[in-house]
């Protein structure tokens, strides 16, 4: 590799692009956007978690309502993502409680509302199943097998089992779902707060039976995402298109809290068990390793989720017989899906957590166990992946020990009313196993008079892509930050750069950016883009996504380089118990991550402090109350998340090992910080002398533990 | 109904149960302001009345007859706040945004952290940690008023 250059662009923290807009209000998001003519539309939704509708009654005066139901349907009546199992509208059968059945569009909004109060919907309702355990329906099954677990186990002198349970998680971005579909000649419009514009249109088209060229969709100033505007948006943009075709109006659907609490996906809930053989000196012999994921009442992208989970259930830790089987069931519940992570932080607490147990039986101290185990470059994991150079599960250890004294300081807690905990974990960038190349993802550069506008189908939510876009074709180009625009994510505008999930918006994307100014430096020879545009007319230059030859993944055996690269990441956690209350105060995490390059110091460490506190509410607070298939707590007053008062201190520590395939050697950051808190947090309560296997670790659950005599 | 906005007089016609939130987005076409929650839980909707940080979603507009609101769009004299919240990262997805430097306006000059964490602690952000909102808000407090957007 040669020497790097010294970068001017890549690496500074530059204004966002978004940032003016957004601290002035003058951000249009989509409750923002009117239109003459306008209708509100509204959902009826299910009120049972499994059974038949009998009969519909609308006892209000329909005049001047549009009405939609599943007969209204063009196309195929279908959310298409991967499995094309759940219904854009209810037939017949319904199979989870809010699941959408008829749609109402008027012009006033309280007159919809009274509408809504007078839509009677009878069932013939059915027993249903709610314990994944039970589930007589099975989505995906995925096997993981390297070594054989026989000798694995013949190695070891202790085996250590366990069982660990991880909750429901909302994302509650702060802006709800909503969205407007305007008619347009022989096709619509649709704009929307969503993070996978190809995502939609694809759905759009399936339900409307349209061809692409007649369906626009536009993403407009989205108000956070975390995975939870990946798939649902498509459900809802059908909607709202369903109601614009009938009614000819534009019509705009925007869900109030409690709808999008009680209706959209979150987080899989699990159960992971743990058999782990040992040798005494602390190496791992074996792992096998059983995840059970609740994937709810349809497929949606479970299949996925599973993936990544096992993928990542053995942890950053090497290991030469190891099992992993996973599964991914159907019970009647709202839909989980995508949420940041994306079945890593759930595995990855059941692991880290079973290292603490492993290290406690063995009498060794957390660090030194993971210190024995750690993937090393030249390593392989699970799958049969070697590893490579940028394998840093070793230098974020020691650096987070050292920064926080970690041996010493838990000595001295120790007796006190204060845990320190650790967690070691990593996560893949990209696209899982073949899923970039089966993307073929591509990015597009176009000169302008006053420099380039990059035209990417990747969403700007929040993480700042638009930023660091702008950021590398800026460097590579050689051109003032200021002369890269960028075009809106609007299907008309942008080629299908993939969806904006699974931390590959800057390393992939921004990869494809990368090569796109690099060729356009070529064209332009020394001329300014004014000259080049007098002289020889448009240019505008597109890549599409290309395999670095080196990685290989064969999906049928599960085996080979499951992802291009690898961040890495250790927390330390330390807690405060109040012993009375069993109340738990975070008081300070660190977190030290390698994220290849970091291309923008303030927004990557602002991407580590936001996933971390989500985290800390995984892991203390965060509580989905599911009652009969329902969320019983579907309100912002009773789904907490962590607000000022709660959140501890988070420093954040940024290293870098540039990766060779990313731009300036940029990976992922996203989801990384997702994985580690909660079982950082489990394992300091676990040195204050709870036993927490489940999270998150509410006063109820810590008192539970101290009576069953496993606390203080 | 009359009640001063950003400085001007303005008379709507509005029922007085109407919510201000929705008086100040629907009828004065002030969109800056945001709805999280409706419920009073997120301070999205976060503007002043006659000074105050007050929640929008949970006012009748009746309430404010006679009184100054102020909303994002009119808050002039806090420039080195909103700059801040570009330069360290206090505004991600931008949709608490609003809400939070309404909320921060109300400080006085070189809050603690302490005294930032409890003025913020009813507006929610689900992006940042907060650690870059207080990072702004500090450093907004050490620059005071009048910097350059
Ligand atoms: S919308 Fe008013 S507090 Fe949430
Ligand atoms: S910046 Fe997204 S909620 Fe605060």
């Amino acid at each position: 590799m040669t020497a790097p250059r010294a970068l001017r662009i890549v690496g500074k923290s530059v204004p966002r692009k978004d940032g003016l807009a957004k601290v002035t209000g003058l951000a249009a998001y989509i409750d923002d956007l009117t239109y003459p003519g306008l209708l509100y539309g509204t959902t009826i939704r299910s009120t049972i978690p499994c059974g038949e509708i009998a009969s519909i009654h609308l006892d209000f005066d329909t005049t001047g309502f549009t009405i939609v139901d599943v007969r209204d349907i063009p196309g195929r009546n279908v959310v298409a993502l991967i499995d094309d199992d759940q219904p854009c509208l209810v037939e017949r059968e319904v199979r989870h409680y809010a699941e959408p059945i008829l749609l109402l569009a008027h012009e006033d909004r309280e007159r919809l509302l009274e509408a809504r109060a007078k839509t009677r919907i009878e069932y013939r309702p059915a027993t249903p199943v709610f314990d994944p355990e039970r589930s007589p329906k099975v989505f995906k099954r995925l096997a993981i097998d390297k070594g054989s677990l026989d000798e694995g186990f013949a190695l070891a002198d202790v085996v250590v089992e366990g069982e660990y349970r991880v909750p429901h998680q909302e994302q509650l971005y702060i802006e709800p779902n909503g969205m407007l579909a305007i008619p347009a000649e022989n096709g619509v419009t649709v704009h929307g707060s969503l993070q996978c514009p190809y995502y939609v249109q694809r759905a759009l088209r399936v339900v409307l039976g349209l061809p692409a060229h007649r369906v626009r969709v536009v993403q407009v100033e989205t108000g956070g995402g975390f995975g939870g505007k990946e798939e649902y948006p498509s459900m809802l943009a059908c909607h709202a298109a369903l109601l614009a075709l009938k009614a000819r109006r534009p019509v705009k659907m925007v869900y109030d809290r409690i709808e999008d609490l009680e209706a959209t996906t979150k987080r899989h809930p699990g159960v992971i068990r743990h058999r782990t053989g040992v040798t005494r000196d602390g190496r791992l012999a074996a792992m096998d390793i059983d995840v059970l994921l609740d994937g709810g009442a349809y497929a949606t992208l479970s299949a996925v989720v599973l993936s990544r989970g096992v993928l990542h259930a053995t942890g950053p830790y090497r290991c030469d017989h190891v099992r992993v089987r996973g599964r991914v069931v159907m019970t009647h519940t709202p839909p989980n899906g995508a949420f940041r992570g994306f079945g890593a932080p759930q595995t990855q607490f059941a692991v880290e957590v079973q290292m603490d147990r492993i290290a406690e039986t063995l009498g060794l101290d957390p660090v030194t166990l993971r210190e024995r185990n750690a993937l090393r470059a030249g390593d392989t994991t699970a799958t049969g992946q070697r590893l490579g150079r940028d394998t840093s599960a070793l230098r974020v250890l020691r650096e987070a020990v050292r920064r926080t004294d970690f041996r010493r300081r838990r000595r001295a807690l120790a007796g006190t009313n204060r845990g320190l905990g650790l967690s070691l974990f990593f996560h893949g960038a990209g696209f899982t196993g073949a899923g970039e190349v089966k993307l073929a993802s591509k990015a597009t550069l176009e000169l302008v008079e006053r420099g380039v506008r990059v035209r990417v189908a990747s969403a700007e939510i929040g993480q700042g892509s638009r930023t660091v876009h702008a950021q590398i074709v800026a460097e590579t180009l050689g051109l003032p930050y200021d002369a890269v625009e960028i075009a809106q994510a609007d299907t008309d505008q942008v080629p299908d750069s993939g969806p904006t999930v699974a931390s590959r918006t800057a390393m992939v994307v921004g990869g494809l950016l990368q090569r796109c100014a690099a060729e356009m430096k070529t064209r332009l020879a020394g001329l300014t883009p004014r000259q080049y545009l007098k002289a020889h007319g448009p240019l505008s230059v597109t890549k599409e996504y290309r395999k670095p030859p080196e990685i290989e993944w064969d999906e049928e055996a599960y085996r080979g380089d499951a992802y291009g690269t690898y961040g890495w990441a250790c927390d330390v956690a330390e807690v405060e118990l109040d012993p009375d209350t069993c109340e738990v105060r975070p008081v300070r995490v660190t977190a030290v991550a390698e994220l290849g390059r970091v291309l923008h110091p303030v927004m990557a460490r602002g991407q580590i402090e936001g996933g971390t506190l989500q985290a800390v509410g995984y892991a203390l607070v965060e509580q989905v109350v599911m009652r009969d298939g329902r969320m019983a707590n579907a309100q912002l007053a009773n789904y907490l998340i962590p607000t000022t008062r709660d959140t501890p201190a988070i420093d954040v520590v940024l290293l870098e090992r540039p990766y060779r395939h990313g731009p300036f050697g940029a990976k992922g950051v996203g989801e990384l910080p997702m994985d580690g808190p909660a079982p950082a947090i489990a394992n300091a309560l676990r040195h204050l002398g709870f036993d927490v296997r489940e999270i998150p670790a509410t006063p109820e659950r810590l008192m539970e533990l101290t009576r069953k005599g496993k606390g203080l | 109904m009359r009640f001063t906005l950003n400085g001007k007089v303005v008379n709507v016609r509005a029922h007085p149960m109407k919510r201000l939130l929705d008086v100040l987005r629907e009828d004065c076409h002030l969109t800056g302001t945001k709805e999280g929650c409706g419920e009073g839980e997120c301070g999205a909707c976060t503007v002043l009345v006659n000074g105050a940080a007050v929640t929008s979603c949970l006012v009748p507009v009746g309430q404010v007859r006679g009184a100054r609101v102020t909303t994002i769009e009119g808050l002039k004299r806090h420039r080195a706040l909103q700059e801040a919240f570009v330069s360290e990262g206090g505004a991600q997805c931008g949709i608490c945004t609003p809400g939070m430097i309404m909320t921060a306006s109300t400080l006085g000059p070189s809050p603690s952290l302490d005294e930032i964490r409890s003025a913020l602690a009813g507006n929610l952000c689900r992006c940042t940690g907060y650690g870059g909102i207080y990072r702004a808000v500090q450093r907004a407090g050490k620059k005071k008023h009048g910097g350059r957007l």
